[in-house]
């Protein structure tokens, strides 16, 4: 059944920092590296060599400018699944492919009964879901489900593709249900936020924002006004000056 | 959101069909057109023909259709999987109902009332399918439920005058009917147009990225340099800009015409009034089919606040 399960387990999920991000886009391809060679393979892309070029991706990394003048500042901005604790991307598939899983909370989509009838897609506000062409199903990311209880890798590899390769520790994960854990900590240290609270859907990845400086001064600027020569310089100005 | 022809046909088909079915079961129930067994049968044939078209052209929106019966399963929560249950049993007071008037020459009161019932809570699932989207604030807004099904009345209205007319049973009602339904149609496109305009979601960019205690926020640089299934699926745009245009052709051939042409059909001879309301048919499929068109082009969904857009 969709329906969703009351509570879960755990909540695993994502904590991305927003102030440290760098833009670098490793996440994303990381992602895509992973997810299609492991087992969701493979992960399709339309026309790959061609001029319109597509293709389904779990991860994008968009940037924004926020703010103007010398408090505006570009801040990247990684999107994927946020593995929402009440979504209803889950509750409005006819099919029963999509769920949320109540061990763990993950959404996942089951490839072998989805219908692709795309609903799901609608009812992201995120735009988490991708719609694969070729596989005629909906696909979206797993949290690397097949990374995090996988035991032939070493401990430290059971991690989502995108937060093992951050090469600035912005992406962290662990279980944000567990008051204790080390992102939940995290989340109440620096004022972790949802993204659209207004949708109800109670994401459970959260964002940590922008530091901001506590007093905004403007950068200093190359001086202006020509400084006056004193002693030696000013008797060489003088010379030179001839 | 991108108008996918194949669910623009299916609502408008299904919608025009499950209105004829309405109009005819409530003839048979007040006894006007009881002996004319040549009306009845093909206009429930027509009805369950429009909406067995509607439901295959909807399969073909599916990237499997040969799962399609999983659909069936979770109407706990899906309006989408209540749609397919409800027009599937649907089906079965109609086909009884009309097995008796063509076999028995009976009118089957329970199953004439249970087809309307049934026509009207597929077309209540069909308007909740869109109307339960939160992303979406074109459609989750209490207009759009009375849309469709005043629409399906309104249309089925016009398929029944088509009949009447053809059959040589013409009466003041369907005129009237189709008057009233389609006025009240176009007022309430009218008042939902002026809702879409006049307001606006409250997602906006800012707290879309979490990011407007920080200020403005606006796009530099997307993820993507190409289109990709969320630009082409929930950033459509093509038809917005002919929006004004398209709603005086939902609003003149949609409605104008065809109530025009159902009310002249009183004043004209049987051939003159069967050929008006073919084309009132025809013309009035244009129109709703327009109508269907701008409901999806013009509704927008709030991840395209993640690509550049101020409001969604």
């Amino acid at each position: 059944m969709t329906d969703l399960p009351k509570t879960t387990g755990k909540k695993l999920g994502l904590v991305i920092d927003l102030d440290i991000c760098v833009g670098c886009h490793a996440c994303a391809v990381n992602c895509k590296e992973w997810n299609d060679g492991g087992h969701m393979a493979p992960l399709t892309d339309l026309d790959p060599y061609g001029k319109d070029v597509s293709g389904v991706w779990f991860n994008r990394v968009h940037s924004f400018e926020a703010g103007d003048h010398e408090c505006g500042r570009t801040v990247h901005f990684p999107r994927s699944c946020l593995h929402c604790e009440t979504p209803d991307c889950v509750t409005v598939c006819p099919t029963g492919a999509s769920y949320k899983r109540a061990e763990d909370g993950i959404v996942l989509v089951n490839a072998d009964t989805c219908i692709g009838c795309k609903l799901c897609s609608w009812a992201c506000p995120y735009g988490a879901r991708e719609f694969d062409e070729i596989d005629g199903v909906m696909k979206k990311c797993t949290l690397c489900i097949d990374r995090i209880y996988n035991e032939t890798l070493q401990e430290i590899d059971r991690v989502p593709a995108c937060v093992s390769t951050c090469p600035v520790s912005a992406r962290h994960f662990g279980d944000l249900g567990d008051p204790e854990s080390k992102v939940s900590k995290l989340v109440a240290e620096r004022g972790g936020m949802d993204l659209m609270p207004e949708m109800g859907y109670r994401p459970v990845n959260k964002y940590l924002p922008p530091r901001l400086p506590k007093q905004q001064k403007a950068a200093p600027l190359m001086p202006s006004e020509e400084v006056e020569a004193k002693g030696f310089l000013a008797w060489l100005d003088r010379r030179l000056s001839r | 959101m991108h108008p996918a022809l194949s669910i623009v046909f299916f609502t408008t088909a299904s919608g025009a069909g499950y209105g004829l079915l309405v109009l005819v079961a409530w003839a048979a129930l007040i006894g006007h057109h009881a002996p004319q067994t040549y009306f009845g049968i093909t206009g429930i044939a027509v009805g369950l023909g429009l909406v067995g078209a509607g439901l295959l052209s909807s399969l073909g929106h599916l990237g499997h259709p040969e799962r399609a019966w999983r659909a069936l399963t979770q109407w706990r929560s899906s309006w989408l999987s209540r749609e397919g249950v409800m027009a599937l049993l649907t089906f079965l007071p109609a086909l009884f109902f009309a097995w008796r008037w063509v076999v028995a020459d009976q009118i089957a009161s329970l199953a004439a009332w249970l087809t309307i019932l049934g026509a009207a809570l597929t077309t209540i699932c069909t308007a909740m399918i869109y109307a339960s989207l939160k992303p979406v604030r074109a459609w989750r807004n209490l207009w759009t439920v009375p849309i469709y099904l005043v629409l399906a009345l309104y249309t089925g209205g016009l398929l029944t005058g088509l009949l009447l007319n053809a059959y040589g049973l013409r009466g003041p009602f369907i005129p009237f009917f189709v008057s009233i339904a389609g006025i009240l149609g176009a007022v309430l496109k009218i008042g939902y147009w002026a809702f879409l305009d006049g307001g606006r979601s409250s997602s906006t960019p800012e707290n879309a990225t979490g990011l407007g205690a920080i200020g403005k926020v606006k796009m530099l640089d997307p993820p993507n340099t190409e289109a990709n299934y969320l630009l082409k699926e929930m950033g459509y745009r093509v038809a917005r800009k002919h929006a004004g245009r398209l709603r005086l052709i939902v609003l003149v051939l949609g409605f104008a015409v065809p109530i025009g042409l159902s009310v002249l059909t009183l004043y004209v001879g049987a051939v003159a009034a069967t050929l008006f309301s073919l084309i009132a048919v025809v013309s009035g499929a244009i129109g709703i089919l327009a109508e269907r068109w701008l409901f999806f082009a013009e509704a927008k969904h709030t991840v395209t606040l993640y690509y550049g857009a101020s409001r969604a």
